[in-house]
């Protein structure tokens, strides 16, 4: 009897230091991610789709003040509004018109611009088949263990998204693009937001696991738009993203909101539309997926036990040896293409000298036009 | 000869059929085709299946005074085990353990050497290993630095035993000695994570998982020393030194599994981004553990990348607090004392808190020049630098004590350990590339395969199967420098920019592109075609009335 005592309090003291480094490992374990990335995407060009800059915007604003760092986010903003000349307050994209938020701020950085906004790059970012040559901010380098927000606004329709008014991606492109980034295991969980009109068409097609998607409107419905601002002109921001930007301003880097929250965000009385939601192929419950696992950023840390002893010196470095004198090119600017004599031809100044440059004499006959530019210049041939 | 106008008609008519059908439709298929080079399907489906045979050899020493000399002769002189394991239904991998017997200690590379010694030594034994040892009571096992390991026979295996029974003894022990120091089935599942999502019940090899960088070929490490005080420290360094002495041994001895390169900056003015909290107890500043997890975002941002390869960063901060927050503490979870003073981020990098105050002397004049000591710091480093690159273990069985890294920070039998497991992720992963590449390109019949791309993938499966055969063999330098060139060419087929399928054409699509082409041309061909059919059975129909 006494042996049974005793060996129940035995069980129940290494149950209880059981639960204590399972609470203490807990936060390693629950969502199995290491960093996050976020892809933000706005696809429509033109002054009067200012309100998808925005929306796009204060995305952006969200998830850097949450802590994922520019290295992290891939933006891709398909048109300038800031600096819109038609901008009545130029290097400013406001939420809302009492402009109490210029979600534009002072630090952007915007990896695909204009006319780099594409179907073909933006799948080619999710993909990874960028060509060598592209630098290391356009590009999407997660691994199995990367958390990745992918936030998509424009106009859309059923089952596709319009991108720069000229083409357009379909959903069944979209799940294949996911799929193959499944296959390479270039995500851990994936959360999808579409902010367009019809957006719910747009999840229906996907196919891999880990994915959890949101949408502002169901297949039928458009989004619509917030308000207008009468000083700018347009309208300032969609309404799904407007309540989304509300709620995601009270999140903090320790916040223990989770994802049934978000679904919550903008209710029919609000939206006009009815926001979607698609969790049948994420594998947790989304009650226990914290925001701050797409939106944010928080690292798991451990602390360092161990620490190597080490007793060697430190071995000078040695100098190398000067080789005598540095041997030194000397290097000279090439001529330069004398501008202003070009300007001030008036047909006079024809074939100055030989090894220089003789210049069209205009005389009102352009075919007669040699041009030979000194060497250096590499341009050969007349044009 | 003058035909009739209507004989000339439907001679038209057939003509431009015979012409559109025998010339036009196959030039038509032949120019819509798409270029699709050869690729070894059946080759790669054999792969798919990835059976590995991984083999360790193990040479067995008897010392004096363990078996007796008749014994001895009749020790067989190769014995081998083998075990199977199937992971995830469709991979089974043996295990095939190699017992020699001899007598000489004659190091074969990548074999471990493990020695029986009687049960009364006092251990005091220097082997080529260069090491003496006491005589601990309850260690039965010690790894050495290099590849040897001693074990110590039990008191209930006296000489005077049968030779089977010895055998019977000695087989388990020296499996798990080799599981520790070669590879286990647990480092196998582990590094096969890719393929096998392997179930939640130990999860110190998910920690571990989670912590190492996955293989690549290169990594950038980045030394950086951030000053937010300058005013009050100026602080020297001798970066290039330390790494020189310290941290270079470790990765040249790590250059046969990855491409290193090295660089380091310092930062100024950079905080933080929390702020400690003061422990009168202790009279210094604490960070605790909590709170460490948002330090590294404010300051991941000032970090910069000089990277131009994609290859993964590991960086390692070393932050002096500034003159207001000194001396700064970290706390563990239960607010213990942390003695290394720092702490490390998965597949990130490590940041260590160097206080400074007791440099200052009796009347500091700010600035301080402090110069900070490398050796402490770069002992933190290469343990954190170890754990991040997969190289820590976990901890050893009970009984066992294992010795301590030499100055390069890693024994002999930890690289090996890392090799296995590299080889084996390496051939997982480039097995399921190029198996998804495949059947990626199988399945949409739109995308171009250029040439480049199935000489990629060629010479990817022939990497493979070298591979496996070389770790088949047991030669594992041989097998990781495969496992690394079939990795470098499956990703390149796999990523190259010219696949991009951009070509969905659904159904609806491909219709409303050809009829108005080919529509309004087959219409009167058509037309004439059935109007000489149905004139042809008329004047059939006539001269059968006629006959009759």
């Amino acid at each position: 009897m006494k042996t049974h005592v005793l060996f129940n309090l035995f069980a129940t003291f290494l149950l209880a230091d059981g639960l204590n480094i399972e609470d203490s490992a807990g936060q390693f374990f629950s969502s199995g991610h290491t960093n996050n990335w976020a892809v933000l995407v706005c696809t429509s060009r033109f002054w009067f789709n200012y309100r998808h800059v925005a929306n796009t915007l204060s995305v952006y604003r969200s998830v850097k003040r949450l802590g994922i760092p520019d290295s992290h986010i891939v933006l891709m903003l398909a048109d300038d509004m800031a600096c819109n000349h038609r901008n009545p307050k130029p290097a400013t994209v406001f939420s809302h018109k009492n402009m109490e938020l210029n979600v534009y701020g002072d630090d952007v950085e915007v990896d695909y611009r204009g006319y780099e906004v594409t179907v073909e790059n933006f799948l080619r970012v999710l993909t990874g088949r960028l060509p060598p040559s592209t630098p290391r901010s356009k590009r999407l380098l997660s691994d199995d263990r990367s958390n990745i927000l992918i936030y998509l606004t424009g106009h859309g329709g059923n089952g596709f998204l319009k991108f720069q008014d000229s083409e357009e991606i379909s959903n069944v492109e979209l799940a294949d693009a996911f799929e193959q980034m499944w296959q390479k295991r270039r995500y851990n969980e994936l959360l999808f937001i579409i902010d367009t009109c019809q957006g719910a068409s747009m999840y229906e097609r996907f196919y891999s696991p880990n994915l959890m998607a949101l949408a502002s409107s169901q297949v039928g419905e458009d989004s619509l738009s917030h308000q207008p601002d009468l000083a700018i002109g347009v309208h300032l921001m969609d309404r799904y993203t407007f309540y989304l930007l509300e709620f995601l301003e009270d999140i903090h880097p320790a916040s223990k909101a989770n994802m049934n929250d978000l679904f919550k965000v903008c209710p029919k009385s609000q939206c006009v539309s009815t926001p979607g939601h698609r969790t049948d192929l994420f594998l947790r419950d989304p009650g226990s997926v914290l925001i701050t696992d797409f939106f944010g950023s928080v690292r798991k840390v451990e602390i360092t036990t161990e620490a190597i002893d080490l007793t060697d010196p430190i071995k000078e470095v040695e100098e190398r040896p000067a080789n005598g004198d540095v041997h030194k090119e000397m290097h000279s600017y090439v001529d330069q293409l004398p501008v202003s004599e070009i300007i001030h031809q008036n047909g006079k100044l024809c074939a100055t000298s030989t090894n220089k440059m003789s210049l069209c004499c205009f005389h009102g006959d352009v075919s007669e036009c040699e041009m030979q530019l000194p060497r250096g210049l590499g341009v050969e041939g007349p044009p | 000869m003058f035909l009739s106008e209507r004989r000339r008609g439907q001679l038209a008519a057939l003509s431009i059929a015979a012409v559109v059908i025998i010339v036009g439709v196959p030039l038509w298929w032949r120019t819509t085709e798409t270029y699709r080079a050869w690729l070894p399907v059946s080759q790669i489906k054999e792969l798919a299946k990835l059976q590995l045979q991984l083999s360790a050899d193990v040479e067995v020493v008897f010392a004096r005074g363990t078996v007796t000399p008749e014994q001895q002769k009749k020790v067989p002189l190769t014995q081998t085990q083998e075990e199977e394991r199937a992971i995830d239904g469709d991979l089974i991998i043996l295990f095939l353990i190699l017992l020699i017997r001899n007598t000489k200690l004659e190091s074969k590379f990548f074999s471990c050497h493990v020695l029986f010694l009687p049960e009364d030594t006092a251990l005091r034994y220097s082997t080529q290993a260069d090491l003496y040892l006491l005589a601990f009571q309850d260690v039965n096992v010690y790894i050495g630095q290099r590849r040897t390991a001693l074990l110590r026979i039990g008191p209930q295996m006296r000489v005077g035993k049968t030779l089977e029974q010895l055998l019977a003894h000695l087989e388990p022990r020296i499996k798990q000695v080799l599981q520790v120091m070669s590879f286990s089935h647990n480092d196998i599942t582990a590094a096969l994570s890719d393929r096998v999502r392997f179930s939640p019940d130990n999860k110190e090899s998910i920690a571990d998982s989670m912590r190492a960088f996955k293989s690549s070929p290169g990594y950038e490490i980045t030394f950086s020393l951030l000053n937010p005080d300058p005013k009050s420290h100026r602080l020297h360094w001798d970066i290039e030194g330390a790494v020189q002495t310290y941290i270079q041994p470790l990765l040249t001895k790590l250059s046969p599994v990855a491409n290193f390169s090295i660089d380091s900056q310092t930062l100024y003015y950079t905080m933080l981004g929390v702020n400690p909290r003061f422990d009168t107890s202790r009279s210094a500043y604490t960070l605790n553990a909590d709170s460490l997890a948002h330090v590294i975002n404010p300051v991941e941002a000032r970090l910069g990348s000089n990277a131009a390869s994609s290859n993964p960063v590991l960086n390692f901060l070393l932050y002096v607090p500034d003159a207001q927050h000194s001396p700064l503490y970290i706390q563990g979870r239960k607010k213990q004392e942390v003695p290394s003073n720092a702490f490390h981020s998965p597949r990130w990098g490590g940041i260590m808190v160097y206080n400074v105050n007791g440099f200052y002397g009796s009347e500091p004049e700010f600035p301080v020049d402090i110069n900070i000591d490398m050796a402490k710091v770069m002992g933190v480093f290469l343990a954190q630098l170890r754990l991040l690159l997969g190289v820590q273990s976990s901890t050893p069985p009970p009984g066992f004590l294992v010795a301590r890294c030499g100055s390069t920070g890693l024994a002999d039998w930890e690289l090996d350990r890392l090799m296995w497991s590299r080889s084996v992720e390496n051939v997982a992963t480039a097995t399921t590339t190029i198996t998804s590449l495949a059947q990626l390109l199988d399945q949409i019949g739109n995308i171009v395969i250029n040439d480049n791309i199935a000489q990629q993938v060629s010479s990817a499966v022939t990497s493979l199967q070298l591979a496996v055969a070389e770790l088949e063999a047991g030669n594992l330098g041989f097998a990781l420098q495969y496992s690394k060139e079939a990795i470098l060419a499956s990703e390149k087929a796999f990523f190259d920019p010219s696949l991009l399928h951009l070509l969905y054409f659904p159904d609806d699509q491909k219709f409303a592109i050809y009829i108005p082409l080919f529509l309004p041309m087959c219409v009167p061909i058509l037309l004439s075609l059935l109007k000489i059919v149905s004139e042809a059975r008329q004047r059939r129909r006539e001269k059968q009335a006629k006959k009759d």
